[in-house]
């Protein structure tokens, strides 16, 4: 499959700080491409840049492999992180005057299913609460029958009900073969949704693949954690791949029954333990070298 | 498209404003309050004097010049003594130049000027002990004018003026610090286009607005017109569009709700304080009313005393009407050259 977007060299300096460095990836036609990081680690501006909406400092941007142009605006749908809506107009008539900015605009009734509208067209957008909203900006970014869909921390602030549901709506859109590109710092969000994650930090992607694989790179077997209380540290000082972390002591391998064995003669206590398969968080964590900065 | 997208979007903003209540019945209410207050609080207790108006040198034999009771107010030539008196500012006129005395005939006051004035005329001697010089009479007619029906282009105007320039340039800086502009910029839509749909739902806001006013105050005080109310809502028009395109000068670029605030306020205050809205300029250092004559509200509120109390016609505000005109294009030119989403 052909890549619909391709960014190639990208760079954005504000001031002193270099919020994206050099930046590079492709993103298949109908896929759900996520853009994982902590807060401030530069998603936002590539995302904006990849939307025409900023300017970047070096590097360049392809649609279909032409630099991004006047018709672009008109193919692509976009929810922002942060959008205050018109006041004073309504869901219904917010949704015709965006209607009315596009050649063959999506049918309204068509809109109203796909994003679970139906229950609120009358109301004021002033008098949306945080899921709605977010239904709402979601509504906006598909209207235009977009190729491709900017979705930035669709579900940052939701309650975890309204993120489902959140969900649900972007599976109906990715339903449809529409490129969905995604920013966000839930992991478990991007592991859900995503055919292919780019995990970026400091201006910079730390790696890119689908999750299967950047897991089975970076990870072999499973993890053993256990509480750490500072007691053990020469207990457990012979074994591989262990990482010491504030609170906890994390395991990596691929023998379990062996590996807890040997605890076991070592004498370490194993009061807390926990053995999880390791997910895009542990990536996440493991590559950036820090918790969630959330 | 362009057309479908500017119907929308003006569509919009005005429901918008018609639809927040607090705004809408301010900008409503607000200046019929201030007219019908001004205008009670003016109308009685007119000063005891009788007003003179003198032109030349004044011949000290003249008995009336120096009773206690009147104030004498010179003036460079007849015509603008004559003009004064054809509304009701002064009650009598002396010509030294012509040996000239003039009343207005629908003032009663200075009917009982001239008895007097002739009265005394009569039996006192000139400085040399002989008859005084014989002074012809000459009458002017003009209804007077009450400072309500001076005031309320003054009040429109300044109306107009925080409507135009909040309503457009506070409002765009309000959309783009919270998003709503950058939201815009991600659709097809020109920033020219958003920005005349903006335009045009705040002139018909604005222009509904101030008719709304005129007919609500004029239904009390029945103004007086003397001129065409084509030309006057012209006039307005025009003071619109230059208001409004001032406004989109402040909203070009700023993104900060109080700095705009700050900087409307630097702005709309000196032309408040220096336009005459509502007291007359004549007077006051040549340096202010140099000043004066750059802002746009002091050529609309001129040209529109000059219609309704004169009953100019086109020609006579032709000089206001080009300087909107001028200024309009000028604010346009930056504000379009200065236009950022973000």
């Amino acid at each position: 499959m052909s890549d619909i977007l391709r960014i190639e060299g990208l760079s954005k300096r504000y001031g002193s700080v270099q919020a994206v460095d050099d930046v590079s990836f492709g993103i298949p036609e109908g896929i759900c491409f996520g853009l994982l990081g902590p807060n401030g680690a530069g998603k936002t501006t590539t995302i904006e840049i990849m939307e025409g909406i900023t300017a970047p400092s070096a590097g360049r941007v392809l649609f279909r492999g032409q630099p991004i142009g006047k018709g672009f605006k008109a193919k692509v749908g976009i929810q922002f992180q942060s959008t205050a809506l018109p006041e004073f107009i309504t869901v219904k008539e917010t949704l015709e005057l965006f209607s009315s900015f596009y050649d063959r605009p999506r049918p309204m009734a068509e809109v109203v299913e796909l994003c679970s509208l139906a229950d609120i067209l009358e109301r004021d957008n002033q008098k949306l609460s945080g899921g709605q909203r977010q239904r709402m900006l979601l509504a906006l970014a598909i209207i235009p029958m977009p190729e491709v869909v900017f979705l930035d921390e669709p579900t940052t602030g939701l309650d975890p009900q309204a993120r489902r549901n959140f969900w649900d709506l972007i599976g109906r859109i990715k339903a449809e073969r529409t490129t969905v590109i995604l920013t966000t710092h839930y992991m478990d969000e991007a592991q859900l949704l995503c055919d292919r994650v780019a995990i970026m930090d400091r201006g910079k992607i730390l790696d890119i693949d689908t999750p299967e694989a950047l897991l089975a790179k970076h990870f072999r077997g499973v993890l053993i954690r256990l509480p750490y209380d500072g007691c053990c540290s020469d207990a457990l000082s012979g074994f591989e791949g262990l990482v010491t972390r504030a609170d906890s002591i994390e395991l990596q391998t691929e023998t379990l029954d062996r590996s807890l064995k040997d605890l076991l003669a070592a004498k370490v206590n194993l009061e807390g333990l926990s053995i999880h398969k390791p997910n895009l968080e542990d990536l996440f964590i493991k590559l950036t070298g820090n918790a969630l900065r959330t | 498209m362009i057309i479908k997208q500017f119907g929308a979007l003006f569509k919009a903003r005005t429901m918008e404003y018609v639809r927040d209540r607090g705004t809408f019945y301010w900008s409503l209410l607000f200046p019929v309050f201030l007219v019908l207050g001004l205008a009670f609080a003016f109308s009685g207790g007119d000063d005891k004097l009788f007003k003179v108006g003198v032109v030349g040198v004044q011949d000290p034999s003249v008995a009336l010049l120096g009773m206690e009771q009147v104030q004498l107010v010179p003036y460079p030539d007849a015509a603008a003594a004559a003009e004064r008196l054809a509304r009701h500012q002064i009650d009598f006129m002396i010509d030294f130049t012509a040996s000239s005395f003039a009343i207005n005939a629908e003032s009663s006051k200075g009917r009982l000027v001239r008895d007097l004035f002739l009265a005394q005329q009569a039996t006192a001697p000139d400085g040399s002990g002989n008859r005084a010089v014989t002074f012809s009479e000459t009458v002017v007619t003009g209804k007077a004018t009450r400072y309500v029906d001076w005031l309320v282009p003054g009040v429109i105007g300044m109306n107009m003026m925080f409507s135009s320039l909040f309503g457009v340039g506070f409002v765009i800086v309000r959309y783009r610090k919270n998003g709503v502009l950058k939201r815009f910029k991600a659709t097809p839509v020109s920033a020219l286009n958003f920005v005349s749909a903006q335009a045009a739902s705040r002139l018909v806001i604005v222009l509904l607005t101030s008719v709304v006013v005129f007919a609500g105050t004029n239904a009390f005080l029945h103004f007086m017109m003397r001129g065409s109310y084509v030309n006057l809502l012209l006039l307005t028009v025009l003071g619109i569009l230059c208001m409004i395109s001032l406004g989109l000068v402040f909203a070009s670029r700023m993104r900060s709700e109080e700095m705009a605030n700050g900087v409307l306020n630097i702005v709309t205050f000196p032309m408040l304080a220096l336009s005459g809205v509502f007291f007359s300029l004549e007077g006051s250092p040549q340096i202010l009313r140099t000043v004066s004559r750059a802002f746009p509200l002091t050529h609309f509120i001129e040209a529109a005393r000059k219609i309704m109390l004169d009953g100019a016609g086109l020609a006579a505000i032709a000089p206001n009407l080009l300087v909107l005109g001028a200024l309009t294009v000028v604010f346009l030119a930056i504000g379009s050259a200065l236009f950022q989403w973000e």
